[in-house]
């Protein structure tokens, strides 16, 4: 059964229009619109229209360095930043985030440095980060299965009195998994402190939502399983950070976990292996372009005369300062020793592996003493 | 906590009392509890019923609903929450009810559990222990018998280890709750009345060690789990045709012990592997290229595999004549040729 195969993008207008605070045009939204929640001071608005300027600039530049052949590949997040940052500002430092692979401007936005980020873009190791300094744990690739690991660190945290909570990101295709439910009804059930932020950017690589699932709203599944669930306008960054943190809020007194499902759209392919040209329509892509979490808050900041052109000027420059240092740490090579591949697997040494290492080695060795012979033929 | 931090603090040695490996594995995991307040247990059934085969007996009653808990039927949800718990400094031991109702959660082993440590260059790893009761020879309807191991010995990054007897089964889950690595702990069911008179603690072989159960000059054969009392019984039925049989037990199936093994294959110079699982790209099929490529020259004979018969695992009635028996062992070291 399909609802809307010519139009996928469409699909949403079936469900009731989403919680926002501020609308398509930057204007305050309709007091209808907004859920009960309110608008976040307007410095806040500020911090967060900065965040998402520069998420913006890494963005653009990695999908760039990956156009050149310079990484390996690279799933965008671009338009998505509304929900990526909504939901890193609304961590506290002892918050755990728990990203999947096209959360890279989350994990910047936490604080950790690009090359780290790139390291497994790059094809260094298969990450390459501080986990627990940032408290990010690593890029999840198979989908949904980040979101249980989400809800059992959140169960621990739970356990030992701590007052953290466990925020995983997730697309609208993962929540087809079997993993997605089993999260979603262990968190309810255990009345884990974990948030759930559903970027419903409306395909997973090529196929609709509405070959994904009949209901109205992924956030109406919140129902299903006893716990809270809000559909909200994913391209409004006050309305995602006003949910988000109200979410965090009630995980952290106790009060369990929320589904929150951000209705956005992925404007890039999915990576850069991908030809979008084949599913989907350039008006929807330019419809949604129009739609712009960074145009429309920066629209309502000027009009509140909260944003003036010196500030965006800074803040424009700070985007091109982080996108500089992003170019030059894929200048910097990185330290790969052929060695490692044996040192994290097990904890326990195993002689097994310590032959093959050893194996490794000669041939290394064996590599050596080639290209130096090699060298002096070529020298004479 | 650290493993050295783990030590028998709760634990002062008791008299001998006669155990059952049930019982055995219900102590290790009763004095780990006492011993580590961060091994916390749950899964499906472990709490007030204390599991389908009882070896979590009493653990909620003494240690409540924080470090003990009946989860939702799911095992995907059981080890990837154990995963976030081990993230945040727990080390929780899961249970898998019976060995096909571990694949709901294979992808979260092979692709989290596995592959963490590694991923993380060693700053996440996961000390986990999954319990699945495996093996058949309990009359046991489909899905309840399967010998899983072999999906678990191909995936670098696990550690899958199985006991055959109480005494093992206690030191060895202790050990296994103890290390900083995830541990496949696959118990015989089988085997979980069988008793043993034990002084708890007790402390056997170290968890990657094989040990020589009997020995032996003329064949040496090669069991685990379920599979050892066979091979004890295929020694004893031997001596009267006037064949010594050295029995390994391997206890840990990764590692493989190529030292206890090997050592033992180049003395007999004939090798024979038994499991309950069928025989195409089964365990006994790494272990006889390990050991055929590692020991030719010592040996005399092919290295056999008698093992359950290359079909799914057969309905009650029919499952004796699947299962490796003394009998089918030794005819099929008749085949070679003694000089």
């Amino acid at each position: 059964m399909s609802l809307n195969v010519e139009n996928p993008s469409l699909t949403a207008e079936l469900a009731p229009p989403p919680l926002r605070l501020i609308d398509d045009q930057g204007r305050a939204a309709a007091q209808n619109e907004s859920g009960g929640f309110a608008l976040p001071p307007v410095e806040t608005l500020l911090d967060l229209y900065r965040q998402m300027v520069v998420a913006r600039r890494f963005d653009v530049q990695v999908t760039a360095l990956t156009r050149q052949g310079r990484l390996a590949t690279y799933p965008s997040a671009l338009g998505q930043e509304a929900c990526e940052i909504a939901a890193v500002a609304s961590l506290a430092p002892q918050d755990w985030l728990f990203p999947t692979y096209r959360d890279s401007i989350a994990l910047l936005t936490r604080g950790v440095e690009p090359k780290d980020i790139l390291a497994s873009f790059r094809g260094d190791w298969h990450s390459g980060y501080d986990y627990q300094q940032h408290r990010i744990a690593p890029q999840a690739t198979p989908l949904a299965t980040q979101a249980l690991h989400a809800v059992g660190l959140a169960t621990a945290a739970k356990l030992k009195r701590d007052d953290t909570v466990a925020l995983t990101l997730l697309g609208d295709g993962a929540t087809s998994e079997g993993d997605a439910h089993e999260a979603f009804n262990f968190a309810a059930v255990w009345q884990a402190p974990v948030v759930f932020v559903v970027q419903n950017n409306q395909f997973a690589i090529s196929v609709p939502l509405d070959k994904q699932m009949a209901c109205r709203t992924i956030a109406d599944k919140a129902i299903g399983y006893g716990m809270p669930g809000y559909y909200v306008d994913g391209n409004d960054v006050a309305a995602m950070y006003a949910v988000v943190s109200a979410a965090m809020d009630r995980a952290r007194s106790g009060g369990g976990p929320t589904l929150i499902e951000g209705l956005t759209y992925r404007i890039e392919a999915h990576t850069n292996s991908d030809d979008p040209t084949r599913y989907r329509k350039t008006a929807d892509v330019d419809l949604w372009r129009s739609r712009d979490p960074i145009e429309r808050l920066e629209k309502y900041l000027v009009a509140q005369g909260a944003l003036t052109e010196e500030v965006r000027a800074l803040i424009l420059a700070a985007a091109e300062d982080l996108a500089t240092t992003t170019r030059e740490c894929m200048t910097e090579q990185a330290v790969i020793d052929p060695l490692e591949l044996f040192e994290h697997v097990y904890s326990t040494p195993r002689a097994a592996l310590a032959e093959q290492r050893a194996f490794l080695a000669a041939e290394l060795d064996g590599d050596a003493a080639a290209s130096a012979i090699a060298n002096e033929e070529s020298i004479r | 906590m650290s493993p050295q931090q783990t030590l028998e603090t709760g634990t002062a040695v008791r008299a001998p009392e006669s155990l059952t490996m049930a019982a055995a594995l219900n102590a290790a995991i009763r004095d780990a509890m006492v011993d580590d307040p961060t091994v916390v247990l749950f899964g499906e059934d472990v709490g007030p019923l204390g599991g389908v085969f009882r070896v979590t007996d009493g653990l909620y009653a003494e240690f409540g609903e924080t470090r003990v808990s009946d989860s939702p039927l799911a095992e995907a949800g059981i080890v990837g929450t154990a995963i976030g718990m081990a993230m945040y400094g727990l080390r929780p031991v899961v249970e898998m009810q019976f060995d096909a109702f571990s694949y709901p959660a294979f992808q979260q082993i092979v692709s989290h559990v596995a592959k963490m440590r590694n991923r993380t260059r060693g700053k996440i790893p996961l000390p986990i222990v999954i319990r699945i009761p495996y093996a058949g020879d309990i009359g046991g309807v489909e899905h309840h018998s399967d010998s899983s191991e072999a999906y678990w010995t191909a995936t670098p990054g696990l550690t899958v280890v199985s006991p055959s007897n109480p005494a093992d089964a206690y030191s060895m889950l202790r050990d296994a709750i103890r290390s900083d690595d995830p541990v496949i702990f696959m118990e015989p069911k089988s085997r979980y009345w069988s008793k043993a008179s034990l002084a708890l603690p007790v402390q056997t072989e170290p968890l990657n060690r094989a040990v020589v159960l009997r020995e032996g000059t003329d064949v040496t054969l090669i069991a685990y789990g379920p599979t050892v009392k066979t091979a004890l019984a295929t020694a004893e039925q031997a001596v009267a045709e006037g064949l010594s049989i050295e029995v390994i037990d391997l206890r840990s199936l990764s590692p493989f012990d190529d030292e206890t093994v090997g050592a033992s294959v180049r003395k007999t110079g004939r090798a024979a592997i038994v499991h309950e699982a069928a025989q195409f790209g089964g365990y006994g099929a790494e272990v006889a290229a390990r050991l055929t490529e590692r020991n030719f020259f010592y040996l005399a004979a092919p290295i056999l595999r008698i093992t359950g018969f290359d079909i799914p695992y057969p309905s009650p009635k029919l499952e004796e004549y699947f299962l490796p028996t003394p009998d089918r062992i030794l005819a099929a070291l008749s085949t070679w040729e003694w000089s």
